[in-house]
């Protein structure tokens, strides 16, 4: 009896511990981002600093790595993430993750210095920036590149086999009203964000619009245009689309060259309600023990050659002048969409951050899917 | 310490046996679970920040939030799916567990380890498999067009049946093996008492073997129902994203939505139905015990 009293007292402390804790760790996510950090050294000694970097699988050039651990001394350690929730995930979940740079897409950037947790940048240590387009300054989600650097921007429009469609599509209507040739032969991209996308394009709202309203009508036409589809793809839509699976997609204008470079018949168009501009950057941890050797890190990837990887093994557009200055020309007689300028890019509306709006779309996908 | 009363030598050395023998058990289940549950428990109870994490206010606004009819309907189609899969593998796993005991010995182990072996290979990658077999250009639909028992690609995949058969296949055999160690077991002797006292074979069945087997079903069902709730890859995959079921509602709330409260609470109800299965499990195999010692 006595033992069990003990037990239970036990257990009344124990949750009162894991209560303590609990609340002493979720603090985060309110933190503000002016607080002031200690000044960079530029003649800090970079081969006593490492880096972890976290990307999206293959979308660092190997041979970058290489050269800079050769040339500053810098031991470099890649992980990987599949999404931007998921190193969002890692980043917010409280402490020091030990990823001193990642790579999220432009509004990611922004909430997470919302979230207060990246180191705005000393530009004086990153004299390549001069590489960039004067538009890859100008991106809504960072005027003036104050906490991430862009390392690729492209829109998202629709990837189709040229063979297999008797119409040529120029708008969000072949997603949303399909001829009955393509009917269920159709992919759209799941992520929330670019879930709507067609939908608030075609209804000509904004992409990062929270008006009810608004959502309610693009909520309504994406849910009718679900009967068409095969299936919400993210990651494999350009396989299908040389496979025959599927012949049409909603897909970002980097992926469709992947299914272009396979199959030539498959084509890129931008629908005429225009798009979005999708931005993948790097962003330095505010956590980050070792900023000096990100700052250079982030100035090596912005180097020309270095950057043009991208460009023409990733085959995304990158924001880098003078990579695509190298490489772009070439390019562009495979793969249009590598000719879009930066001018015709910033016409299209950049993807934002939405704050505590962006639990609504996440409502709406799951309003969606599940029905 | 607590004072040990009318101590024994013996009496301390059994206590601090039973300590070195529950030490690392306790220890593991405070570590990483009842830790962990009494963060999801605190966290469902609070208000969510902006960017992830938790406000300290208290809110009950998860709780009724979960009761908006979208996620009674995911719930209920969870619960659906993950019935129906483990109906299945009863009625798939029942035989081949009662055909393997019945082997004899050196093929029981033969077929237990055909059972597990599928385990050695990656989950993700067995469920990929299943897309390359059943999509519109794939084998299935292939085979039966050049044998022209169809004439147009069947929409095998991207459907509520391709999930729940991705979840059986994944799940079998946690069914298979709890109903085999049962059956392997199983003193058969009862049955031939059965028959000598004049029961055909369909009521010794019912009345001995289904009776003394049926722990072990629940069991099994308990094994395959609980991770086909919580499953969220499966639907992803094999539904296409356009079924959803509470798995991937967590995921979507902690990674998507940033909604950490909602979340919790999202979990907190299959923890709650995980709860109310074993308790139902231990009730019947109490009952069976129960009938056991008056026969």
């Amino acid at each position: 009896m006595r033992a069990s009293a003990v037990r239970k007292r036990g257990m009344v402390g124990a949750v009162a511990v894991v209560a303590a804790l609990a609340l002493s760790a979720c603090g985060g996510g309110s933190a503000g981002s002016s607080e002031s950090a200690a000044p960079l050294d530029p003649k800090a000694d970079l081969s006593k600093q490492t880096l972890t970097v976290s990307n999206w699988a293959d979308y660092t050039n190997p041979d970058v790595l290489t050269s800079f651990t050769s040339e500053f001394g810098t031991p470099v350690t890649m992980a990987t993430h599949a999404s931007n929730e998921e190193i969002m995930g890692k980043l917010t979940a409280g402490g020091d993750s030990g990823i001193d740079i990642a790579f999220v897409s432009g509004q990611y950037a922004q909430a997470l210095d919302r979230a207060g947790l990246l180191e705005h940048l000393d530009q004086s240590l990153i004299p390549n920036l001069k590489n960039l387009y004067p538009e890859a300054s100008t991106l809504a989600y960072d005027v003036g590149n104050v906490y991430s650097v862009p390392y690729a921007w492209g829109t998202t429009g629709l990837c189709y086999r040229s063979d297999l469609v008797k119409e040529t599509p120029d708008s969000w209507d072949a997603i949303l009203n399909p001829p009955d040739d393509t009917k269920g032969k159709i992919t759209m991209l799941g992520s929330e964000r670019w879930l709507l996308l067609p939908a608030l394009k075609k209804l000509g709202y904004s992409n990062n619009t929270v008006d009810p309203a608004e959502l309610e009508k693009a909520k309504e036409l994406t849910l009718a245009a679900k009967k068409n589809l095969l299936t919400y793809d993210d990651t494999t839509f350009y396989n299908r689309l040389v496979s025959g699976e599927s012949v049409m997609a909603v897909a970002w204008d980097g992926w469709c060259s992947y299914a272009i470079a396979e199959n030539p018949d498959v084509k890129f168009v931008l629908p005429k309600e225009g798009s979005d501009i999708w931005t993948d950057t790097l962003v330095v941890l505010k956590s980050s023990k070792n900023k000096e050797a990100a700052h250079a890190f982030l100035n090596s990837i912005l180097d020309a050659k270095n950057q043009s990887w991208v460009a023409t093994t990733a085959l995304s557009k990158v924001p880098n002048k003078a990579s695509m200055d190298m490489v772009g020309a070439e390019l562009a007689k495979q793969y249009p969409a590598m000719g879009m300028t930066p001018a015709e890019i910033v016409q299209q509306e950049q993807i934002l951050d939405l704050g505590d709006k962006t639990a609504e779309y996440t409502k709406i996908a799951t309003e969606i899917t599940a029905s | 310490m607590p004072v040990v009363h009318g101590s024994g030598a013996r009496r301390r050395r059994t206590r601090a046996s039973r300590a070195i023998y529950l030490g690392p058990g306790l220890l593991y289940i405070t570590l990483f679970m009842a830790i962990p549950m009494g963060f999801i428990l605190s966290y469902a109870f609070l208000e969510k920040a902006p960017y992830g994490g938790v406000r300290l206010s208290f809110s009950l606004d998860s709780f009724t939030r979960a009761l908006e009819p979208v996620y009674v309907s995911v719930l209920e189609n969870t619960l659906l799916i993950a019935s129906i899969t483990t109906l299945l593998a009863l009625v798939i796993g029942y035989p081949v567990a009662y055909a393997i005991a019945k082997l004899p010995p050196k093929w029981r182990t033969v077929a237990v380890i055909l059972v597990v072996l599928p385990f050695w290979s990656n989950f993700l990658i067995r469920t990929y498999a299943w897309i390359l077999l059943l999509n519109s250009e794939g084998i299935m639909n292939k085979g039966l067009l050049a044998v022209g028992v169809i004439d147009h690609p069947l929409a095998l995949l991207y459907t509520r049946e391709a999930v729940i058969l991705g979840l059986l296949y994944a799940y079998l055999p946690l069914m298979i093996l709890p109903l085999y160690a049962s059956m392997e077991r199983l003193d058969w002797s009862l049955l031939e008492a059965a028959r000598n006292l004049g029961a055909g074979r369909a009521r010794a069945f019912v009345d001995v073997t289904f009776p003394l087997t049926l722990p072990a079903a629940m069991i099994g069902a308990i094994f395959v129902f609980v991770p086909s709730v919580g499953n969220f890859i499966v639907p992803e995959l094999l539904g296409g994203g356009k079924t959803v079921m509470v798995g991937n509602l967590v995921r979507d709330q902690f990674l998507k939505a940033r909604d950490w409260p909602f979340g919790s609470v999202l979990a907190l109800t299959m923890v709650g139905f995980l709860v109310l299965l074993f308790a139902v499990q231990g009730y019947v195999a109490r009952r069976i015990n129960i009938g056991d010692s008056r026969a």
